[in-house]
């Protein structure tokens, strides 16, 4: 029995190793400064600047993130302090399907149409052209796909806080939502930062929907309409040809190291400030 | 202020709205029955309760002494399984049956709940919870209330120095004398406690219960508890509840005394 | 007064916000399915689903995509028995074994909480250089291998999770009647957690259906239904990704009927999980 839970618990370890093991030989080639800061990208020429690929991807991740953050707390507000009962068993499926529904299904519905949504009606309000494969499709696709699994980790914060903490709020002349305001999120800001802050890794590394709809082309820009190239999409349109050009493997697995070690790291840290407020 | 309009009772009920009445009388419930689904929690409850005086709310847990206590002040909205019907009336206004906001009819009330709940902020911010609330943005006023109750609760020196440290930094007994100066600060003429020593050792107890002698002259305090001794030391009125029913009340002398019922009897038996 | 109003408004306001941020998230989830049924249910029908490729099916020619499906169910079969196979012993260790020691099953469950977030592509990036490490092509093997470290994580934490509401009072019972700690944990432990061993099952089973980029280096792909290990596999997501990069519209189509197929395999099984652990457990319900 042990040996099966260290095998488990030493997984990241053992990918990290690997995946660096991979990547080790780009480092003789170009520093990591350049690696990481460099805008160059010329695979065939030997230059490996992931600069667009992780302004790319931070982008995504943070309209995502800003989709996300009010629905979220919102909703977990109403489940957990205003709904009945017959909607929260109403919504426990709902929940659990949109969070089990795989990836390549929101791609295709995010082609379908939030893709020709962008391109037909939110370009033009701001005069812009757009094929719709930008950063703000992918955003929107991500956004919805991280909503179920921040608004779990939300619920479960929020279904912490005792009664009698909303009763003596009450009792003091708040209204409900003060109440919601002032004891539910005040009360629980690390939980909801690290619900929030999981979900931001988990888009993070997102990535067949996000490839589906982003429009994968290497540039740094800050316009959402345009298309964007985030890490993961890199990693899986290139695997192909990765074995044909040198150093080419080492770079894209050092961009799955990259991955691996930013999303364990998040991961760590928001896990451990929810697991100490359980214990609270 | 919007006050309810003429209540019309029936004068069969034994109800009576005169000025006398209500003089004496702050809280007056009539035929109060309260559903959980299947369960009839509370059973055509008819009650009044005296004011500036202490009343306790005795009986066998799951009685409904909590529920009637959670009615008074309408905390009975958090659960919506919870059907309420019937009035109930503090001073004059039917708060199961009215128009006036909620959050102002609370506020006649102060709680104070079987463990304390200080609220996740500093205990400065715990008594001017109420105040800010209100919408009171005096600096000083507020300084001068937070200062006032907590004197009022005896808790002023013991926590001067350190008004900006976190509430849950306290101890229990300390937390519960700040959620009671907490409820105080908001001026109510009611205070509903509700086994309020039940967490308590028996030092933070004492202090609680004679803090409730000294607070009688000002308020009237409604007491659950299941303690018979502290029923006997601090009830000016008892009532006795089984199952959701009031079997027995009166002055807590003679119901102890001379229990009519066999349920007070038993349970007064085993109580002691 | 003015003030009071205010904060009516507000609390108005804000509850109609939030309830409408709730029912809303109910509107997406039957957009999202009606979008994929809608536009999938022409092209949808029995060869899809009994026919691999034939000639010219990617000029819209005849077949279908059993390849993909089968690939993907014996994938998703082949690494949910791996995963029992490490996970089961693993979850029952942490709530037999470590039942003591408090601080330790924390940390473990710290540990496989922060690996659950891994993404599916580092996974499958890793299990790439596995296969280039032991000379394998990309197969069904690698494919499984690598979706059996991808759900191993998730097949824990979620029997754990049923396991830890066993009380206590019931371990030390069995204990005292003469059991050893494994038998405790094989017998007991495994028959009370039963519930939650099949949805953990179910979860990881779906999981590993539906994830497409650890699959995209490791399985390969190709038309046929594999035989041996050591052939490469079709699965579910990488087909409709595939089909719709097509030019072809025929093409096109039948990734959207791809789509319905994988949405309705997901449907059954989340829903199955849901049904099943309110049925048998009543420690799940909240």
């Amino acid at each position: 029995m042990i040996t099966s839970l260290v095998t488990i618990l030493s997984l990241p370890l053992i990918i990290g190793v690997g995946l660096y093991l991979k990547a080790a030989p780009i480092f003789d080639q170009q520093s990591f400064y350049s690696l990481i800061f460099s805008s160059q990208w010329a695979p065939s020429k030997g230059e490996f600047g992931f600069w667009p690929f992780i302004t790319g991807s931070l982008y995504v991740t943070l309209l995502s993130f800003l989709f996300t953050l009010p629905v979220c707390l919102l909703a977990a507000i109403y489940l957990t302090q205003f709904s009945s009962k017959k909607l929260i068993k109403v919504m426990h499926p709902v929940i659990d399907v949109l969070a089990g529904l795989p990836s390549v299904i929101y791609g295709v519905w995010g082609i379908l149409i939030i893709v020709p949504f962008v391109s037909d009606y939110i370009a033009p309000i701001f005069n812009a052209t757009s094929s719709g494969y930008s950063v703000l499709s992918g955003g929107i696709v991500l956004s919805i796909m991280c909503i179920p699994y921040v608004l779990n980790m939300l619920i479960e914060v929020f279904n912490t806080v005792p009664v009698g903490l909303r009763e003596a709020s009450l009792s003091l002349g708040a209204t409900q939502w003060e109440s919601a305001k002032h004891v539910v999120i005040r009360g629980n800001y690390p939980g909801i930062i690290s619900a929030y802050g999981l979900g931001i890794a988990k888009a993070f590394g997102e990535t067949i929907a996000v490839m589906m709809v982003v429009g994968n082309v290497v540039k740094v820009s800050f316009n959402p309409l345009e298309a964007a190239y985030p890490l993961p999409a890199l990693i899986a349109n290139n695997y192909g040809e990765m074995l044909s050009i040198p150093m080419y493997d080492a770079a894209l697995m050092f961009a799955a190291f990259l991955l691996l070690v930013i999303i364990l790291m998040f991961n760590m840290i928001f896990r451990y400030l929810i697991h100490k407020t359980k214990r609270q | 202020m919007f006050i309810a309009e003429e209540n019309t009772i029936p004068a069969s009920t034994g109800f009576s709205d005169s000025p006398e009445n209500l003089a004496k009388h702050i809280v007056r419930i009539k035929h109060l029955n309260v559903h959980a689904g299947e369960h009839h929690i509370l059973k055509n409850v008819d009650l009044e309760i005296p004011r500036n005086k202490i009343t306790v709310l005795l009986g066998p847990s799951g009685c409904g002494k909590t529920t009637l206590l959670k009615c008074m002040n309408k905390l009975t909205d958090l659960y919506r399984e919870l059907e309420v019907s019937g009035n109930i009336f503090i001073e004059k206004d039917d708060i199961l049956n009215t128009t006036t906001n909620i959050a102002s009819i609370r506020q006649k009330m102060g709680l104070l709940s079987q463990r304390p709940y200080p609220l996740p902020v500093s205990i400065y911010k715990n008594v001017s919870y109420g105040l800010k609330l209100k919408g009171v943005r005096d600096r000083k006023l507020i300084d001068f209330s937070v200062e006032k109750h907590l004197r009022e609760v005896g808790l002023w020196e013991e926590v001067k120095n350190r008004l900006n440290a976190p509430a849950t930094s306290l101890s229990i007994g300390q937390q519960q004398r700040l959620c009671l100066a907490r409820g105080l600060a908001v001026k109510p003429s009611i205070i509903l406690a509700d086994e309020p020593t039940s967490a308590l050792d028996p030092i933070s107890s004492k202090i609680i219960e004679n803090l409730f002698k000294d607070l009688k002259k000002h308020y009237t305090i409604i007491l659950v508890t299941h303690v018979l001794r502290q029923a006997i030391r601090l009830a000016d009125h008892a009532i006795f509840m089984i199952d959701g029913e009031i079997i027995e009340q009166g002055d807590p002398e003679e119901l102890f005394k001379n229990p009519q019922t066999e349920g007070l009897r038993a349970y007064l038996v085993d109580g002691n | 007064m003015r003030r009071r109003q205010i904060k009516i408004l507000e609390e108005k306001f804000f509850v109609f916000l939030s309830a409408f941020m709730t029912y809303s998230l109910i509107v997406v989830l039957a957009f999202i399915i009606l979008v994929i049924f809608v536009k999938g249910f022409n092209a949808l029908n029995l060869d899809m689903i009994l026919k691999t490729p034939e000639g010219g099916y990617y000029y819209g020619g005849e077949g279908g995509v059993l390849n993909a499906i089968m690939g993907s169910l014996y994938i998703a079969f082949g690494a949910t028995l791996i995963a029992i196979f490490i996970g089961m012993p693993a979850a029952l260790y942490i709530n037999v074994q470590l039942i003591r020691y408090r601080r330790t099953q924390n940390t473990i469950r710290f540990f496989l909480d922060a690996l659950w977030g891994i993404p599916s592509i580092v996974y499958g990036a890793f299990g790439f250089t596995l296969m280039l490490f032991f000379g394998m092509n990309a197969s069904l093997l690698a494919g499984t291998i690598t979706v059996a470290l991808l759900i191993s994580p998730i097949m824990v934490r979620t029997f754990d999770e049923v396991l830890s509401t066993i009380p206590k009072g019931l371990h030390e019972a069995t204990l005292a009647l003469g059991f050893t700690r494994t038998e405790t944990a094989f017998k007991v432990m495994l028959k009370q957690g039963f519930s939650g061993f099949i949805t953990a099952i179910l979860l990881s089973f779906g999981r590993g259906i539906g994830d497409a980029a650890s699959v995209l280096f490791t399985a390969g792909y190709t038309d046929n239904i594999p035989v041996n290990l050591d052939e490469p596999a079709a699965t579910l997501p990488l087909a409709i990704f595939f089909q719709l990069g097509s030019p072809i519209p025929e093409v096109r189509e039948r990734a959207f009927a791809s789509a319905v197929i994988l949405t309705v395999i997901i449907l059954i099984i989340s829903l199955g999980a849901r049904y099943l652990s309110k049925r048998y457990s009543r420690t799940n319900l909240k």
